[in-house]
C-alpha cells in the first residue's frame, strides 16, 4: 500500500431537499482493494449519496473525495472511476456499440480499444449492432457494466447491479465483481440482495434514514450483535424466569415454542448450571446462526440499531431518532 | 455472462489519471452523430428544403396579373430567382425559422433528461462546461445549416423558375446577378444573428424546463410574443429593440449605399437577448442536480 489517498473518503455528507434530509452526515472510507457493501432500505439515502460521490448532485454540506479529488469541483476526480446509479441509461436510438463508442470518446485515452472485450465480458457481442431501445432491463444492466469497464476503472461504484438479471446472470455478475476485485479494483456495491453482499463484501455500511447506523466488517457486526441462543427444556416457564434473572443474558423471549436470548459463551455456561441446579433439564441449548439479513433488519427496523451495533464493532454508530 | 471474457487489466494502485483528455470537439462530433439518428433533425431540414420549393410551385400556379403584392422584392419574384431567398427570409421570420431552430436547440438538453442519459455522460471524463459548449455549438451549427440550406434551395429553385437575373435593390438601383448572389449570402449570414439569439433562448428553455416539447413550443411562443409586442398600439417606440425587428436587419445590405446601422443595431440588440439567455442556461446546467434517470 502506498500513501495514496483512499478511493473514497466521505465526511459529514448532507443532502437536504427543503424540509427533507435525504442524507444526514454520512462518513465513509473505502480503502483500496475493498469490496464495500452499501446497504439500506428504500429511501435510506443510498442512491442520493452515490450521486453525490459521482458529482451528479451537490452536497448541502460535507465533502467527497475520490482518490483525494473532489468530483463536485473537477471532472478529473472521476479519472479511474466508473459505475452507475439506479439503472444504467443509454441513447435508445443508437446501437449498443455506437453508445459505447460515444462513451469511449468521452473517456479519453484509447478507451475505444476496450469496446470489444467489454462487450465480450458481458456477453453482448452478438447484440452489439442492435438498438438499445429494444434491450431488456437485464441487457441494459450488462451494457452498463461494459460501459464502466471501458474506463479501466480503479474504483467501481455499482448501484443494484444484479437488478433485472436472471439467477444465472446474478451469479455471473457476482463472479465478475469478484474477479474485478481480484484484479485490484475497489468496488462500492449498493445492493438490496443481502446474500450477495454477504458473499462478496469485506466491509459494509448500513444506512437508515440518511444516517450510517453501522460501518465495519460483517464479522464485527455479528460479534457486536451478540450470539442468539435457542433453549428448550422440561419447564420453559421456569427456564424463562431463570434466564431473565441470570446476569449476561439479554432479551429472553419465547419464539416458536423455544426460548431465545442473546448472550456470550460464559453467560450460557453459567445459565446451564443455574438451570440444572433449579431442576430444569435441558433438551436443547444451541447458538443460532445470525445472517446479515437478521443484522440488517435489526439495524434498519424499529429501534434495534443501538442494540445490534455493540461496543466491539468499529462503527461510528449513531442510532436514528 | 456465463463465460467471462477478458476485462481490461487494471494497473497497480495509484491515483489514476487520464493522459489524453476528451474535449469540446469530442462532444461536438458526437452530438452531430446523435442528430443524424433523430427524426426532428430531418423534420427541420426537410422544411427548410420544402418551403422554397412550395413557393416556386405557388408562384407558377398563379397567373401573372396576380403578382402585385406589396412586400419587399415580391414584385421581382418572377423577374429574378435571386428574389426568392429574400422573400422567404421575410416570411420565415414569423414562425418557420424560429420553429426549425427550436426543434434542435429546445431539445438538445431536454432529451438527455427524457432519456435519463445525463448521468451517463456526466460520469465520464468531461466537465459539464465542455458538454454544454459542445451541445450549444451543435445547436448553432444546425441553425446555420438550416438557414443556408433553405437559402441555397431558394436560390436554385428561384433561378430555375425566374432565371439568374439582376436584382433591383430597395433603393431602386439595379444590382448585377453575381453581385446579387453575393448579397443574398451575406444577407443569410446577417440573418443568423437574430437566429443565434433564438438558439440561445431555446437552449435556456431546454435546460430550464427539462422537457423537449415545452422548450420547443416555449421558444416559438416567445418569438411570436415579441412580434406581437411590435404591433401593439402605443408600443412603436420599442420596435427597434425587439428581437423580431432584427430579422429585417439584412435589408440594409440591399440599399445603395449599404445601410450598416440596422446590422450593427441587430448585433447588440440580439446580444442583449442571447447572451443573458446563454449565460443563464450555462449556469443552470453547471449547477443543477442530476437526480433523475
Amino acid at each position: 500500500m502506498t500513501d495514496a489517498p483512499p478511493p473514497i473518503e466521505v465526511r459529514g455528507l448532507v443532502k437536504r431537499y427543503g424540509e427533507l434530509t435525504a442524507v444526514d452526515g454520512v462518513d465513509l472510507t473505502v480503502e483500496a482493494g475493498d469490496i464495500y457493501g452499501y446497504l439500506g432500505p428504500n429511501g435510506a439515502g443510498k442512491t442520493t449519496s452515490l450521486r453525490m460521490m459521482l458529482g451528479l448532485i451537490r452536497p448541502t454540506a460535507g465533502t467527497v473525495r475520490l482518490f483525494g479529488r473532489d468530483p463536485n469541483v473537477t471532472a478529473v476526480a472521476l479519472d479511474g472511476v466508473a459505475g452507475f446509479v439506479e439503472a444504467p441509461t443509454f441513447y435508445p436510438y443508437m446501437s449498443a456499440r455506437r453508445n459505447l463508442e460515444l462513451l469511449a470518446a468521452f473517456d479519453g485515452d484509447d478507451a475505444t480499444q476496450w469496446i470489444d472485450s467489454a462487450l465480450d465480458t458481458v456477453e453482448l457481442a452478438g447484440r452489439a449492432g442492435d438498438r438499445v431501445g429494444g434491450f431488456s432491463h437485464g441487457m441494459r444492466q450488462r451494457l452498463g457494466i461494459a460501459a464502466a469497464l471501458l474506463r479501466t476503472p480503479k474504483l467501481l461504484l455499482l448501484d443494484e447491479p444484479a437488478t433485472g438479471l436472471d439467477p444465472a446472470g446474478m451469479r455471473d455478475m457476482r463472479l465478475l465483481i469478484r474477479r474485478l476485485a481480484d484484479e485490484g479494483m475497489t468496488v462500492l456495491l449498493s445492493s438490496h440482495l443481502l446474500a450477495e453482499v454477504e458473499e462478496l463484501c469485506d466491509r459494509v455500511a448500513i444506512l437508515r434514514s440518511g444516517r450510517i447506523v453501522y460501518e465495519g466488517t460483517i464479522a464485527a457486526l455479528a460479534r457486536g450483535a451478540g450470539t442468539v441462543y435457542r433453549l428448550a427444556s422440561t419447564d420453559d416457564d421456569r427456564a424463562r424466569a431463570i434466564c431473565a434473572a441470570q446476569p449476561g443474558i439479554a432479551d429472553p423471549k419465547v419464539e416458536h415454542g423455544r426460548i431465545t436470548f442473546v448472550a456470550d459463551e460464559a453467560a450460557v455456561a453459567a445459565l446451564s448450571r443455574s438451570l440444572v441446579e433449579a431442576g430444569v433439564l435441558i433438551h436443547e441449548l444451541a447458538p443460532q446462526t445470525v445472517t446479515l439479513e437478521d443484522l440488517f433488519f435489526s439495524l434498519t427496523e424499529g429501534d434495534g440499531a443501538a442494540a445490534a451495533a455493540g461496543p466491539e464493532s468499529q462503527a461510528a454508530v449513531e442510532a436514528a431518532p | 455472462m456465463s463465460t467471462l471474457g477478458q476485462a481490461p487489466e487494471s494497473a497497480a494502485f495509484a491515483v489514476p489519471t487520464v493522459s489524453r483528455r476528451p474535449g469540446i470537439w469530442d462532444v461536438y462530433r458526437w452530438e452531430l452523430v446523435k442528430l443524424r439518428y433523430q427524426k426532428r433533425t430531418y423534420l427541420g431540414l426537410g422544411a427548410a428544403v420544402l418551403v422554397p420549393l412550395l413557393f416556386v410551385v405557388a408562384i407558377q400556379a398563379q397567373p401573372m396579373h396576380h403578382h402585385h403584392n406589396n412586400f419587399a422584392f415580391s414584385d421581382y419574384l418572377t423577374r429574378s430567382g435571386l428574389a426568392m431567398p429574400l422573400v422567404i427570409l421575410l416570411f420565415g421570420a414569423v414562425w418557420m425559422f424560429p420553429l426549425i431552430v427550436a426543434l434542435v436547440a429546445g431539445d438538445i438538453f431536454a432529451s438527455e433528461d427524457h432519456n435519463g442519459t445525463l448521468k451517463t455522460v456526466l460520469t465520464r471524463s468531461l466537465g459539464r462546461h465542455q458538454i454544454f459548449a459542445g451541445k450549444a455549438l451543435v445547436a448553432a451549427t444546425y441553425a446555420a445549416v438550416a438557414i443556408l440550406l433553405d437559402g441555397t434551395v431558394a436560390v436554385v429553385a428561384g433561378c430555375l423558375q425566374s432565371g439568374f437575373n439582376s436584382l433591383q435593390s430597395l433603393s431602386g438601383t439595379i444590382v448585377s446577378a453575381p453581385k446579387g448572389l453575393e448579397l443574398v449570402y451575406v444577407s443569410l449570414v446577417v440573418y443568423l444573428v437574430p437566429i443565434a439569439a433564438i438558439v440561445c433562448i431555446g437552449l435556456l428553455l431546454s435546460t430550464l424546463t427539462r422537457n423537449s416539447a415545452a422548450a420547443v413550443v416555449g421558444t416559438l411562443m416567445i418569438s411570436l410574443l415579441i412580434q406581437l409586442l411590435g404591433v401593439l398600439p402605443g408600443l412603436g417606440g420599442i420596435q427597434p429593440y425587439l428581437l423580431s425587428t432584427q430579422f429585417n436587419a439584412w435589408q440594409g445590405l440591399l440599399r445603395t449605399p449599404t445601410d450598416w446601422a440596422p446590422i450593427i443595431q441587430a448585433l447588440w440588440v440580439c446580444a442583449l437577448y442571447g447572451v443573458p439567455a446563454l449565460v443563464a442556461a450555462f449556469l443552470i446546467f453547471l449547477r443543477r442536480d442530476v437526480a433523475g434517470g
